[in-house]
């Protein structure tokens, strides 16, 4: 039978347990956030070589080495314990964190610079894959059965604070450099970049402290004691067809789908905003800011909800709607951020530059408009062929647009925390103790670090390719996720496990 | 025996929906994987440059195992591995 721990100390797993994982998944996303503030330091393009080991850096970190890392930590956290390898993990990520931020430029040390961030990557994309598996398995066994899917739902929370934590961070360091911005940004680019690093450290120092004062796991202590270790974790995970099928099933059926959605919640749309929409840097942020803001409790919600009514439908009912009402809702971003039914007020224009290059001619102004948005307009004329192109980028919001987008952000990282709140204690629940942290940690990996990381790059290069249609790139996360939710539909159960004391 | 509420009816009808639908995940391995190639093939010849090279070199390295888990997971469903799923760690 579960022992339920008592009410204080689940409190305190669940806050050693989270304040590690967020400080993690926080050292993960600076990277990713700052990728091209990184790459003039490090991978200039003009060297071949470094530009490779960029793209590199970019993909193996994110999608391959995250499942290896669940592989190797998994093994570890089932051979030596919950406790002792996801404090590990805490050391290999804060430590490598903050070395990123003390390797001198490309200008300094030349090739080594690229290399030894590259490995840096590397080393955090190890320990980010045996982290979460650590974490949730760990809260999971102290928690009672009844709350199972409400206090692992805390865990849930830390990926999208993770987010919401780098992206404050780097937003207050950009402005806090110089009374000017604009000398502000410069010096961030230079070398403020590196503080966000310096400052994980600290996080981390304070995490550790927090990890080394917890006890094993009560499951794995008593399995332990017992003589009951697994041998070969790895082998019993996936070299025996009844454990194996089970993993197949989580991933097909459930992180697969969560990951997609996920990552095109929080990380496709932040692009689209920018990159479609072409929103100011800032605003973009804000924007996703605010939408986690608000949506971030919605984790806890539907993880306890689960508790009552299962696990399964929550999942499938928020990758359901994710896929059905993805491409009205992108729909709704270029609507909202287009110059068309805009009045503009002509006598505000601004120009900004007027110069030739060759056959052009590209004046650059700011318009402003009636409603209080500011675009900038770039005008391109050539005079060999009389051709005129016009974009409109860096647009700065009128306060109605900026609220609709925070809503409609807020829509889709809702459906976020229906697919991934509860998704702990079902994957929890459905391996045994032995081998819990490496059978779960593998699936979870792959769907979210391989469907779910890639979905940037797949989703932009699909519009590359399908250049005519913007929302070509939402493709590919509907298509995986109406996989994902027809296998989950017919496949798996709703059982809610009373009992993973087994 | 009569079954009023029709359950037993409706789990023969469930597990042979699971078994016939197996088919239709190995399909989907190849497929996905001859598609991802063919594309592959297209893109690096409209734009020969390493950046693309690596990127789709990447995407299939690591869609490869995973297709071919989809098909062991088709295969595990037609052979009606799924009709009945463990209900305790004794079962595994």
């Amino acid at each position: 039978m579960n022992q339920p721990t008592e009410k204080k100390k689940i409190w305190q797993v669940i806050a050693a347990s989270s304040v590690g994982t967020l400080i993690e998944w926080y050292d993960f996303y600076i990277f990713g956030s700052l990728a091209t503030v990184i790459a003039n330091q490090f991978f200039p393009k003009t060297n071949p070589t470094a530009a490779l080991l960029s793209t590199l850096a970019t993909f193996a970190a994110g999608f391959i080495v995250r499942p290896f890392g669940a592989l190797v930590f998994g093994r570890l956290g089932d051979l030596i314990g919950r406790k002792y390898t996801f404090l590990l993990t805490l050391i290999i990520m804060g430590g490598s964190t903050f070395a990123i931020g003390l390797v001198p430029g490309y200008a300094t040390i030349g090739f080594a610079a690229p290399l030894i961030v590259l490995l840096l990557r590397l080393l955090q994309g190890l320990a980010l894959g045996g982290e979460y598996g650590g974490a949730a398995t760990y809260v999971a066994e102290h928690a009672p059965s009844h709350r199972r899917g409400y206090y692992t739902s805390w865990i849930q929370t830390t990926a999208t604070l993770g987010l919401f934590l780098s992206l404050g961070v780097i937003l207050a360091t950009r402005h806090m450099l110089a009374p000017d911005i604009d000398t502000s940004i410069q010096r961030f680019n230079d070398w403020g970049w590196r503080i966000p690093f310096w400052v994980s450290i600290l996080l981390v120092g304070v995490s550790i402290y927090i990890r080394l004062r917890m006890k094993e796991s009560p499951l794995f202590s008593k399995i332990k004691s017992e003589g009951k270790i697994s041998v070969n974790p790895l082998k019993e995970s996936f070299g025996h067809k009844t454990n194996l099928k089970m993993v197949l099933l989580a991933l097909f059926g459930a992180t697969m789908g969560q990951g997609v959605v996920w990552y095109t919640g929080q990380f496709y749309a932040q692009s689209f905003l920018e990159t479609v929409c072409r929103i100011d840097f800032d605003q973009s942020r804000t924007i996703l800011i605010w939408g986690i803001l608000f949506a971030t409790p919605f984790f806890i919600v539907f993880g306890g909800w689960s508790d009552k009514i299962g696990r399964k439908w929550i999942m499938l009912a928020g990758m359901l709607l994710a896929i059905s009402t993805y491409q009205f809702i992108f729909r709704q971003f270029m609507h909202i951020t287009d110059q068309a039914g805009r009045t503009e007020l002509v006598e505000q224009r601004k120009i900004l530059d007027n110069k030739t290059e060759g056959p052009l001619q590209i004046i650059t102004s700011d318009v402003h408009y009636s409603d209080g948005a500011v675009f900038r307009e770039v005008v391109t004329s050539n005079k060999e062929n009389g051709s005129t192109t016009t974009i409109y980028k860096d647009k700065k919001l009128d306060t109605g647009s900026y609220w609709k987008l925070v809503g409609w952000i807020f829509v889709l990282i809702l459906y976020v925390t229906m697919v991934y709140g509860p998704i702990a204690a079902f994957l929890v629940e459905l391996f045994p103790t032995r081998i819990r942290y490496t059978s779960m940690s593998l699936p979870y990996h792959i769907g979210n670090g391989v469907f779910g990381g890639l979905t940037p790059f797949i989703a932009t290069l699909l519009t590359t390719i399908y250049v005519d249609n913007k929302l070509s790139g939402l493709w590919y996360t509907i298509i995986v996720g109406l996989v994902c939710f027809i296998i989950g539909a017919i496949y798996i159960n709703n059982r809610i496990d009373p009992d993973v004391n087994d | 025996m009569i079954d009023p509420s029709g359950t037993h009816a409706k789990i023969t009808v469930m597990n042979a929906i699971k078994k016939w639908l197996g088919l239709v995940w190995m399909a989907l391995g190849p497929i996905a994987i001859y598609y991802m190639i063919r594309t592959a093939a297209e893109e690096i010849a409209a734009k020969p440059v390493i950046d693309t090279k690596i990127q789709w070199a990447v995407f299939i390295i690591v869609f490869l195992p995973i297709a071919i888990g989809l098909v062991i997971f088709g295969w595990y469903a037609f052979k009606n591995e799924y009709s009945q799923l463990p209900e305790s760690s004794e079962d595994i």
